[in-house]
């Protein structure tokens, strides 16, 4: 049988991939240009028995979302720069309590209400540095209608094997763009859930690192009867202050993520392999990149695109490796400069590293990547 | 006959971390007796709050419970009791936290009239960060930042609630624990938003800054000046001048919100 194809909105998109991947919860508060990701889970999470909720303002939504996980739901919340800045509070509460959930933030331009229908890739950097404290990130920024499908998938994914939060962003273009998308089959995209404890209620510990690096989280209402804080606790989730537990859960919340860096990573790579200068781009803009590096190869410049699908952890290896082998590389980005300090820091100064920016509310396009390619050649 | 409390505490939990004299200890033992009156299955019970000395309470309990960020419990709550309706659900915290930063939560989950019952401890202060002044200090009164006496408005709790749509609301005091868990036995019962305000005491940093020496004054104070609902009919302005209403305050039945989300889902599935 033919797959199913239609032609879908990034935002439609977003919504039917956390449909497949299992999602029966949403809370949220309406914001451009995230909206239409509630919009359609509103339409289709009631008819799988789920629940779509829109609280009182992002606070709240991100507390609805850790509250319904912790009874086993697989939650989201979508929300766009203002409303993730309100959050932060409550992803670092999912950080150190370690409960799945997705966070999607369709970017617009800032700070403050700043340009609400234009694009903006200017939250990377909140997205890994926005809550306060030590904590590990995960960020996946797909720059495709398909992809923002298949990433949203992974997200939770991700979530429930890590026991985090995980965000996916993506820029105002990528969101309200339409493109075709080819609905994978039930059962062709991988589809992990949460793992349940094999311990059983009189012994269960949330945090019992004994247990592995990600120790199992039971759902209320199974039996189970637990304690969930905010505050630095022990194995059996009771709050302490003795330093040798608080350090050894710090480390462990931090290198659950980053001992795993290389099964988290996702890049894209197109036309590296000879490649003398590296656009490094991601979301929309790498659309844009992509056409400029086929551009100046019909010149004859030896451009190449390194595009990463998950922004945090950080592709550090790859770009370093990039970064040795080219003259130069292009952060191009819609913002100020922010993901260009990570791959500055990866490149140790083995090339050069320049930036071509863009914050007026339009897209980055091809001709300004390109120009800024000649100019360091 | 004693009444067994150490069924329902965590077992290694206590002691606890508050005040001697703090009122909130009243208030927890009120809500184990509730708990047990309703013969609530701890199993399928979350107790959930935000931040602060009252919001400690779950901790010590042993059910499914949520220790959440400060001002937030109402939140996490409504997401606990929507995607697991058949939960119980009861939230807990002080006057800081419920009506200040968290105000604005608790209003919308009385306006949903979501399944619920909430026990807020009214010390009248922050406690926890060492005696600053909330919506619910009396104006006049001497906190940590009022060294000149409270120049603000307070907030009347339980007609907040009221206001905002609760479909049960009730007020007792830390010296009327008999009533304590009366109340909160009703506001489980009750199908909908259940709020309990437990005014109480915080003798470490209200008590000691406002004149009262002990706190067997400020239990003296609040028994004095608590005026049963059904009786104050009887009494004029002048007689109710400084005195607090206790008992039922309001009482309807209204549709729940999960009931509601319920035909919803109906809907969708038609
Ligand atoms: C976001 C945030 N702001 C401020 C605080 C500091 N804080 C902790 S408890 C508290 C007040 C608690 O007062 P209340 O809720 O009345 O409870 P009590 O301690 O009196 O029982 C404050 C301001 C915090 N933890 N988080
Ligand atoms: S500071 Fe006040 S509210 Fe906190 S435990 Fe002590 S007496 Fe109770």
């Amino acid at each position: 049988m033919a797959k199913k194809v239609a032609l879908l909105q990034g935002n439609q998109a977003c919504a039917a991939g956390a449909m497949y991947a299992g999602c029966t919860f949403f809370a949220g508060y309406p914001i451009t240009p995230s909206t239409e990701v509630a919009e359609e889970l509103s339409i289709s999470l009631p008819t799988i028995g789920g629940k779509f909720i829109q609280m009182e303002d992002e606070i709240a939504a991100m507390a609805a979302v850790i509250g319904a996980s912790l009874t086993g739901a697989k939650s989201i919340t979508a929300t766009s720069g203002p409303g993730v800045s309100l959050k932060q509070e409550l992803i670092g509460y999912a950080c150190i309590a370690e409960v799945p959930c997705v966070i999607i933030n369709v970017m617009r331009g800032g700070p403050s209400t700043g340009m609400p229908t234009g694009p903006g890739q200017s939250d990377v950097m909140q997205a890994m540095w926005g809550t306060h404290g030590d904590h590990a990130a995960i960020a996946l920024v797909p720059s495709s209608v398909q992809e923002i499908f298949t990433e949203t998938v992974r997200a939770f994914n991700l979530a429930e094997k890590y026991r985090m939060p995980v965000q996916v962003l993506f820029d105002e273009i990528v969101g309200h763009m339409r493109e075709r998308i080819v609905f994978p089959e039930p059962g062709e995209l991988e589809i992990i859930n949460r793992a349940a404890p094999t311990d059983p209620p009189e012994t269960y510990k949330p945090y019992d690192a004994t247990k592995g690096q990600v120790p199992p989280l039971a759902s209320f209402g199974s039996g189970y009867k637990f304690h969930v804080t905010g505050l630095n606790k022990a194995a059996d989730g009771f709050p302490t202050t003795k330093a040798e537990y608080v350090d050894a859960e710090e480390r462990r919340q931090v290198n659950k993520v980053n001992d795993h860096a290389a099964a988290i990573e996702s890049n894209e790579e197109y036309l590296t392999e000879d490649a003398e200068v590296l656009v490094w781009a991601y979301g929309s803009t790498a659309r844009s990149a992509r056409y400029a590096v086929n551009e100046l190869r019909k010149e004859g410049i030896k451009a190449g695109l390194f595009r990463p699908i998950t922004l945090w952890p950080f592709p550090a290896k790859r770009t370093a490796e990039l970064a040795k082998q080219c003259k130069a590389i292009v952060v191009s980005e819609m913002n100020l400069g922010q993901m260009i300090h990570e791959v500055e820091r990866a490149a140790k100064g083995n090339c050069t590293v320049v930036g071509e920016f863009r914050v007026d509310g339009e897209p980055i396009n091809p001709g300004q990547i390109a120009a800024k390619v000649k100019e360091v050649m | 006959m004693a009444y067994d409390y150490d069924k329902s505490i965590r077992p290694g939990k206590l002691p606890h971390i508050w005040c001697p004299g703090c009122g909130h200890g009243i208030v927890m033992k009120g809500l184990i007796r509730a708990m047990d009156t309703c013969g609530l299955d701890r199993k399928n019970t979350a107790i959930v709050s935000g931040i602060g000395c009252a919001s400690r309470l779950p901790g010590y309990l042993d059910a499914c419970t949520l220790h959440t960020a400060h001002g937030r419990a109402a939140a996490f709550a409504t997401g606990v009791k929507m995607a697991k309706p058949e939960m119980t659900v009861i939230c807990c915290g002080g006057d800081g936290d419920g009506t200040a930063i968290g105000g604005n939560h608790f209003i919308h989950a009385c306006r949903r009239n979501i399944d619920m019952t909430y026990v807020i401890m009214n010390n009248f202060i922050y406690g926890m960060t060492g005696g600053q002044f909330s919506p619910c200090t009396p104006t006049g009164a001497k906190a940590s930042t009022t060294p000149y006496g409270n120049p603000d408005p307070v907030f009347d709790i339980s007609k907040l609630a009221i206001g905002a749509g609760a479909t049960f609301v009730a007020r007792t005091t830390a010296a009327h624990p008999r009533e304590i868990d009366k109340l909160i036995t009703m506001g489980i019962k009750h199908k909908g938003m259940a709020i309990i305000e437990v005014l109480d005491d915080c003798p470490t940093t209200y008590g000691r800054r406002n004149k009262f020496r002990s706190v067997v004054d400020m239990m003296k104070h609040l028994k004095a000046n608590a005026v049963p609902a059904v009786a104050a009919s009887k009494l004029t302005a002048e007689q109710l001048q400084g005195k607090f209403l206790t008992g039922i305050l309001f009482q309807e039945e209204r549709p729940e919100y999960c009931a509601q989300y319920a035909e919803v889902i109906k809907k969708a599935q038609a």
